[in-house]
């Protein structure tokens, strides 16, 4: 669905969506003209860092980078300090995020308590509590007996297990992906089979278990192809990759950047090329950022030493829309794996521009070009490889449930009452 | 007239064909110093080097302060159990207060990759990496070409082999380059745990599991030290088992060349990567290596240091 017309938004919910729509008496008209009205987009996977890591990013900090890169929700990941995988902590997470009143949060929790992978967290509570998800992200879980008893115990509460999928016996000590450049820059690398062998085990265990599998950030080409004959057979399990995997190669570590470093790493052309092709082919549902926000600390040091991770909140929809100018994919195709294909995987009622949904609404300019600078980010932290760069296309409103939550550019202030 | 430009030794990488020439040709002028009786000249006088030093080392510390002090430069020498690292001062801070008392030239070794160019962003002086990680080492490198350009007058279409962990090791890896930029053909070989996976090239060497491939009329041989520390990752089953079927015995060294020069970084493991009599025997330079590394490390310090002279 993918055409020129107009919506209306009437008590915070969508009260109609066509070509042309009479505007009521008493209404404030917007004309946005060469812009695009989209759902409001879901990030499905950030890093939060509260509670523990506050000098990094807040709840408040990382929902108002947020909102300022049009996503109206984003889900996080519970490797806080204290991890999250208890009631208490997921509470927490969601009166913080209450308060701050920018983007909704949707908190995932621990599948093992402490991420230590061996006793699982409390299921039921935490979805009581509010968690949307359970996954041990930054860390697989190791023990595959143990993954195994995550996918079975969720099928009791239809939950789902998002999957961090690394080998870490294979990938120990390694800072960046091994190939050519990793023996040029004499860095210990990881192998693409650290993370294919992990994807693999873990779709192993939902077919076997019949449970409900989400593997995240996809790098490799082998990781897409296992995905794509998984998904044949029939096996319930999605996949999303990170703006990062399909914008840049390895290449990026050239000079030891330690903003380019993360975990999985940057990989080949070959690699970024298929992750491309299955988000063509829909192997890959998701754009997700995983929005990782490290402080110089962490970063301004030896690169072996740097912590893995870079932002990303602020950065997904000019990164995501160089695949639509490029043709890779379409607009709709963008825009779903931002917004109803994550909603569906987590079982959220949002995600479309329905009439009776609640207006969460992004409006992109994609011709806006913009510099990302230290002073753009709303994030605390600006561990970004595109700082410095020019982007194309960004969030210049975002409104969640019929409310404006983000307005750079003044565009509510040229409103026309009817 | 110095034409040298580089402002900074951070690997062969980034060194071009010429400037390694220059390099070796400034190493050749300033090599007769050593054999004098009166061992020092006042070109750097009034200059200072710091050695900072993060992991062990005889060889190569104790080459660059003698080839420091040849020149009459001022040194002095840091490693990391009497620095303040153990105190929890991160690199960064380190190299800022050994810069803010005015050194030249920062001579630094460290077990990490990529460190010597992280403190060039944040010191004036020069920085000579002494071995980084498992990334380079470009001094070993100049005085290994140097040594064989001493003996065999040439390097340009020499086949150069080189055995043992190649991945792990910052001396192959700046051989490889530095040799390969010089014309030379390199081939590499050792257990495939120690070789780059599915990779049949490495920095522009050719690698193969048949040792005696590499061997097959090599002109230079250079036996790479197993590095005992590195064997809880199990690259090996055993040192014995490396020394039966992967050290270099005389039985191999006949494969090659007659008259193939042995060489090794050092420090030597032997009856493990090289047999006694052939790290002993009539064509073994490795000793030549050891006082060739004084010369090479005077032309670097000399060159960076005496820019526009």
């Amino acid at each position: 669905m993918d055409f020129i017309g107009d919506l209306l938004i009437k008590d915070g919910t969508i009260a109609a969506v066509g070509e042309s729509i009479e505007v009521p008496q008493h209404t404030m008209a917007f004309d946005l003209k060469g812009k695009w009205l989209v759902p409001g987009l879901l990030d499905m996977h950030v890093h939060l860092r509260e509670p523990g890591e506050e000098y990094k990013e807040t709840i408040e900090s990382g929902t108002a980078a947020a909102i300022a890169g049009g996503f109206k929700a984003v889900a996080c990941m519970p490797n806080t300090q204290p991890v999250n995988d208890s009631a208490g902590i997921t509470r927490f997470i969601l009166e913080k995020a209450r308060s701050s009143d920018r983007a909704k949060v949707y908190p995932i929790a621990a599948v093992t308590l402490g991420q230590r992978g061996e006793q699982l967290t409390e299921f039921g509570d935490l979805l009581s509590a509010g968690a949307i998800a359970f996954s041990d992200d930054g860390l697989p879980v190791k023990n595959a007996a143990v993954m195994r008893k995550a996918l079975e115990y969720a099928l009791n509460f239809d939950a789902l297990i998002i999957s961090h999928s690394e080998e870490l016996d294979l990938s120990k000590g390694g800072a960046m992906n091994e190939g050519l450049v990793s023996t040029i820059l004499g860095l210990k690398g990881i192998p693409a089979a650290a993370e294919e062998i992990a994807v693999f085990r873990d779709i192993a265990l939902a077919e076997w278990t019949g449970g409900r599998l989400h593997i995240a950030h996809l790098s490799t080409k082998g990781s897409v192809e296992i995905v794509r004959q998984a998904k044949n057979r029939g096996v319930r399990v999605t996949a999303e990759t990170a703006p990062h995997y399909f914008s840049l190669t390895e290449e990026a570590v050239f000079d030891y950047n330690t903003f380019a470093k993360m975990s999985p790493p940057l990989r080949t052309e070959e690699d970024r090329l298929a992750i491309i092709q299955g988000l063509k082919d829909g192997t890959i549902d998701v754009i997700a950022t995983d929005h990782a926000p490290h402080s110089v600390i962490e970063k301004e040091c030896e690169f072996q030493m740097a912590a893995n991770g870079i932002i990303g909140l602020e950065t997904a929809v000019p990164l995501s829309l160089n695949l639509v100018r490029n043709g890779f994919i379409s607009a709709s195709q963008m825009i779903r794996c931002m917004s109803i294909s994550p909603s569906r995987i987590l079982g959220l009622p949002e995600g479309s521009l329905k009439c009776g949904n609640s207006a969460d609404i992004c409006i992109i300019d994609p011709k806006a070009i913009f510099t990302l600078t230290r002073e753009s980010l709303h994030s605390l932290s600006y561990n970004s490889p595109f700082l410095g760069k020019d982007l194309q296309g960004r969030a210049v409103l975002t409104l969640i449930d019929g409310r404006p939550v983000f307005d750079p550019t003044g565009i509510l202030s040229l409103s026309k009452i009817n | 007239m110095n034409r040298f430009t580089a402002q900074h030794i951070l690997g062969i990488y980034s060194l071009s064909p010429d400037e390694i020439t220059f390099i070796l040709d400034t190493a050749e002028s300033l090599k007769d110093i050593l054999e004098r009786p009166i061992k020092k000249v006042p070109p750097l006088r009034g200059k200072t080097v710091v050695h900072l030093f993060f992991e062990p080392s005889t060889r190569t510390r104790l080459s660059f302060e003698l080839a420091a002090k040849r020149l009459s430069a001022d040194t002095v020498s840091i490693s990391a159990n009497t620095s303040s690292v153990l105190k929890g001062e991160t690199l960064i801070d380190t190299a800022r207060n050994i810069e803010a008392m005015r050194p030249d030239v920062i001579v630094m070794r460290h077990p990490q990759t990529g460190t010597p160019h992280l403190i060039t962003k944040y010191v004036k002086s020069a920085v000579i990496n002494a071995g980084d990680g498992i990334n380079e080492h470009p001094s070993q490198a100049l005085l290994d070409v140097f040594t064989v350009r001493q003996h065999l007058g040439h390097i340009d279409k020499l086949k150069i082999a080189i055995l043992g962990d190649i991945i792990h090791s910052r001396v192959a890896h700046s051989d490889i380059l530095a040799f390969t930029k010089m014309g030379a053909e390199v081939v590499v070989s050792g257990p495939a745990t120690m070789l780059p996976s599915r990779q049949s090239e490495v920095l522009g060497a050719k690698v193969v599991l048949k040792m005696e491939d590499a061997l097959e009329y090599a002109d230079v041989i250079i036996a790479l030290r197993i590095q005992k520390e590195r064997q809880g990752q199990s690259l090996i089953p055993s040192l014995r088992e490396y020394g039966l079927f992967f050290g270099l015995s005389p039985d191999k060294v006949r494969l090659a060349k007659s008259g193939a020069l042995i060489m090794h970084p050092g420090p030597i493991n032997r009856g493990v990567e090289m047999a006694p009599e052939v790290a002993d025997g009539p064509y073994s330079v490795i000793l030549d290596q050891v006082t060739n590394g004084v010369a090479i490390r005077m032309a670097l310090l000399s060159l960076l240091l005496t820019k526009g002279s």
